[in-house]
């Protein structure tokens, strides 16, 4: 998928996307001659149909996670999966953003918990709330986490 | 207002801004590097539900592990009916690291995977919202589960890796995608002339995607009584050898049903006669 600018004869370039959490997408592209943005947006069939692909609009960000796809995607056993425990040194979370954690699907839980873990090690942060959760839901898009 | 002239995806230059062609490159290098430790990589199909293609399956695993001595695994790939690990004794829970999630261990020590560690007992298959217009995306989900059990699953080493795939052509066809250097599928079906007419139509898929077929099994040939050991007719017809012939492959073997599953003579005479035919 390609956007092209008419005016300027130039692909536009990506710059960021939206994951407003009701199943849609967004993403915005920008000419890197004129500057005119544009934005992309899918509804949630479009926006599912982009996951089952297991591709991310705008390149992926993330090292893909074991079974990511099916961890995302199917509604599974609580206990199917028996994970390592997060090493030292992670960031801790907030009240409020472990409450957050605990509504996400035992079968996906690990995996989420560590792409947070991953953002805000990466960002020296060190208590994960639920506005950084929300940030990293853009950054990352992480539709449904 | 006049049209608007502009150029056309290919002749504008360059990947697109997502690089979507180097990330679905990318996930096929995942499943190359995976297998790269597996012998062979060999296919159980049937155009049929209720053939026993996955007790055929199991009964394969579970013989074979006695002969080929650099391990046997069993990939699960029919997402909606999964019955491997149970018929192959391998419970949960999947352990996941860094390297992936790994198979679980059955009988005879076979590496396992399947749908069925990951889903509630007794639940069926559901996949996350949205529920409307789900034909368009689902068997885009299903075809990126395969690949992910493929890809993401610590199989290691092995000398054989058995894929049960799901009744009907389609996931063969996947398959045959994800996995360029299949070493060939072993058709599985009942003697009834329906069954011939359904599994025929599947291996005739199964050569438009280039997959060799090594031969065909027949299953439910006939009702061995457990107390005499006499073999009595169980369906008419001659589905095994007719499909053999019209392909010009080996009947590989005839399974009685049994009483008793999985009987070690029986275990070890089809073991024998698949290992003849792999390649």
């Amino acid at each position: 998928m390609k956007f092209l600018c008419i005016e300027c004869d130039r692909q536009m370039e990506f710059e960021q996307r939206e994951l407003p959490g009701d199943g849609t997408f967004g993403a915005a592209f920008r000419c890197p001659a004129c500057g005119r943005r544009i934005a992309l947006l899918a509804n949630p069939m479009e926006t599912q149909l982009v996951d089952a692909l297991g591709v991310k609009i705008g390149g992926r960000t993330l090292t893909e996670e074991p079974l990511e796809l099916v961890r995302s995607n199917v509604l599974g056993r609580e206990e199917a999966f028996q994970e390592k425990p997060a090493p030292a040194g992670r960031p801790d979370w907030s009240p409020a953003a472990q409450e957050r954690l605990g509504r996400v699907p035992g079968f996906v839980r690990g995996m989420v918990r560590k792409i947070y873990d991953e953002y805000a090690l990466e960002r020296r942060l060190s208590v994960i709330t639920p506005e950084i959760m929300d940030q990293a839901r853009t950054d990352l898009g992480l539709e449904g986490m | 207002m006049g049209s608007v002239r502009f150029r056309t995806y290919h002749q504008v230059e360059g990947e697109d801004a997502s690089r979507l062609g180097e990330q679905v490159a990318a996930q096929r290098e995942r499943v190359q590097a995976r297998l790269s430790g597996i012998g062979r990589v060999i296919a159980i199909m049937s155009g049929k539900g209720g053939v026993g293609k996955s007790y055929v399956t199991a009964a394969l695993a579970l013989g074979l592990a006695r002969r080929l001595t650099g391990g046997v695994g069993v990939l699960d790939a029919d997402l909606k009916g999964p019955t491997a690990a149970r018929l192959l004794g391998a419970t949960g829970p999947v352990r996941l690291d860094e390297e992936g999630a790994h198979p679980v261990l059955g009988r005879e020590g076979l590496k396992v995977f399947s749908m069925d560690l990951l889903l509630e007992e007794g639940q069926p298959l559901r996949w996350n919202e949205p529920g409307h217009e789900r034909f368009v995306w689902r068997g885009v989900l299903e075809t990126g589960a395969l690949r992910e059990f493929l890809a993401d699953v610590v199989w290691g080493p092995l000398d054989l890796l058995l894929v049960d795939l799901a009744p009907g052509a389609d996931r063969l066809e996947d398959l045959a995608e994800l996995v360029p250097d299949l070493a060939g599928a072993l058709a599985v079906t009942i003697p009834s002339e329906e069954s011939a007419r359904s599994v025929e139509r599947a291996m005739r898929s199964a050569l438009q995607a280039k997959v060799r077929l090594l031969g065909v099994i027949e299953n439910m040939s006939g009702y061995a009584c457990g107390a005499c050991g006499h073999t009595g007719a169980l369906f008419p017809g001659q589905a095994g050898a007719e499909l053999a012939q019209r392909f010009a492959i080996p009947l590989v073997a005839k399974i009685p049903f049994h009483p008793t599953p999985f009987p070690p003579a029986e275990l070890a005479t089809l073991s024998e006669a698949v290992a003849a035919v792999l390649p």
